[in-house]
């Protein structure tokens, strides 16, 4: 496979293990971009990409944005604070109005879970889904299965603890579908109470203890505990929550020798993870964060192209 | 010579560059021009180059190269992906050996750098790898075959990126015309005149277990 023939990116449930693979090597080719004195190349001159964010973000806007800019893109930020959004205006009318601007491609982030694909059916433009309520965040998992892979060299057959807050967690929901479709064992460890409904559905093991889960895992993803959505008695206290389902270096000993630990950020540290594993000789934490600038120029570069044939030497 | 009809997993006429028509079967059935049937589509296979006309090819221009450079003082060999890689290989290799010093070879991805990407669709090759700082070198570029000059356009703004060479030219194996960009090539294997409707194929023993060039009608 070489090019993506899809108008838009909503998750990676709908995406094919070939496709999920293209926009990882492309993302890997990209890594090299990075490290150049000047990181610009001029491919997406002239593209309009905005970013339209109902909810607060600081890593996955600022890399979409960077992508944008290395690759020559120029865009516009919107945000519910400061815009029209303010004043009543409808996501719909939001869409139509920057889209009569010229806007090539949408990153949208919203608090509704199918948001995205909601804006998809209105605009002509490309939509990269940034996190949709409790649905999916496809360019995290992205970025998570790239770091396993330059660190693992593949994904198929390993053993991938994603640890936390299930239900909340989008970034866990396109992890299990992604790595699942690239052949990893997906485990899955938290408390009872933050399992989705439908976890039986899902391809995963589920285990209630943190220690039998970590057992010969490879890779260990920490989610974040959304302390936002905390106030609902899903489990007594943080600090009963940081005893049983907190990664500490004592519990680590359990997984493989070179296990990856991994976490989306921003991190609560001292509840979900220690300090020093956090920042311990496992953690790949910070090279998520490049990862994810990588995977992100990947899918404008590949959502953006045209579709003919042409024929120069 | 009449049509001859091929076996199916030979022919594909819609296939636009890389042609599954060996010129060794060609060859074998003794054959200068050779008509290949897919469905309404007539499609004339011509050999133009074969092995040891492609080796004298490379072997004189990687004298000229040596010649024109005065040595390998500073001198590198780019090839542009994905065509060109092979040949800078082979000629990093020729000229180690006449000189006896080893010559870098580094191999550039150009596709962040193309003129069509409204008209084409995204492709991925793999990322460029220049294990040598470019500035201040002699950098001989290295493509296949010269034809409208756009690649060899984006090449040039690729390697700029990159640092600032000394001097930078232009090597190809076929120079086809029809060139868009005020572009010339330094080195040349072979002039071959071609009207836009023909294409021109290179066959490598590294890809495609064969040393020929082709033109196809």
């Amino acid at each position: 496979m070489t090019q993506l023939r899809r108008k838009d990116v909503l998750g990676l449930q709908e995406m094919s293990k070939e496709e999920i693979q293209l926009i990882l090597d492309t993302a890997e080719s990209y890594k090299e971009i990075l490290s150049r004195p000047v990181k610009k190349v001029p491919i997406l001159r002239g593209k309009s990409i905005c970013t339209l964010f109902y909810e607060n973000s600081t890593r996955t806007r600022c890399s979409f944005e960077l992508a944008a800019k290395i690759m020559s893109a120029d865009t516009t930020a919107v945000s519910t604070a400061g815009s029209s959004i303010q004043k009543g205006e409808s996501f719909k009318d939001t869409l139509l109005t920057l889209e009569a601007m010229g806007m090539d491609l949408f990153v949208i982030r919203h608090s509704a879970s199918g948001a995205p694909h909601f804006a998809a059916k209105i605009v002509k433009s490309s939509v990269i889904n940034a996190g949709d309520g409790m649905h999916e965040h496809p360019t995290q998992a992205l970025l998570d299965m790239l770091t396993i892979c330059q660190n693992k060299g593949q994904i198929a057959g390993l053993k991938v603890l994603i640890v936390g807050d299930i239900m909340h967690s989008r970034v866990a929901r396109s992890n299990i579908w992604g790595l699942s479709k690239m052949g990893a064992e997906v485990r899955i460890c938290g408390p009872r109470t933050l399992l989705p409904a439908e976890i039986d559905k899902l391809p995963v093991k589920v285990y209630d203890d943190l220690d039998r889960a970590l057992d010969g895992v490879d890779v260990v993803n920490v989610l974040r505990i959304q302390l936002e959505r905390m106030n609902k008695g899903f489990f007594p206290s943080i600090r009963e929550y940081s005893t049983l389902f907190g990664i500490n270096k004592a519990r680590l000993r359990r997984a493989k020798s070179d296990v990856l630990v991994m976490h989306p950020g921003p991190m609560n540290r001292g509840i979900e993870i220690t300090p020093d594993v956090a920042d311990g000789e496992f953690a790949v934490i910070t090279d998520q964060v490049t990862n994810g600038v990588a995977v992100r120029m990947a899918l404008l570069y590949l959502l953006l192209g045209g579709s003919g044939h042409v024929d120069s030497t | 010579m009449g049509p001859v009809r091929l076996r199916r997993c030979f022919v594909n006429a819609n296939v636009h560059r890389d042609s599954t028509v060996n010129a060794a079967f060609l060859l074998t059935h003794g054959q200068e021009g050779f008509f290949v049937r897919d469905g309404a589509m007539s499609t004339q296979v011509t050999q133009v180059m074969d092995e040891s006309e492609i080796r004298r090819a490379l072997t004189r221009i990687a004298h000229e190269i040596i010649e024109r450079n005065k040595g390998v003082q500073n001198l590198v060999i780019v090839g542009i992906q994905s065509r060109g890689v092979p040949m800078a290989q082979r000629l990093a290799k020729l000229i180690s050996d006449i000189e006896g010093a080893q010559v870098p070879v580094g191999s550039l991805n150009v596709a962040l750098y193309r003129d069509d990407f409204d008209k084409h669709p995204a492709r991925t090759i793999s990322a460029s790898d220049i294990p040598f700082d470019v500035t201040d070198k002699r950098v001989v570029l290295v493509d296949e075959v010269l034809y409208t000059g756009r690649t060899t356009r984006a090449a040039l703004d690729a390697l700029m990126d990159l640092g600032r060479p000394a001097v930078v030219q232009l090597a190809v194996l076929i120079d086809r015309g029809h060139r868009e960009l005020p572009i010339r090539a330094d080195y040349v294997g072979k002039n071959l005149p071609t009207s836009r409707k023909e294409r021109v194929d290179v066959h490598w023993v590294e890809t495609h277990g064969e040393d020929a060039v082709l033109i196809v009608k």
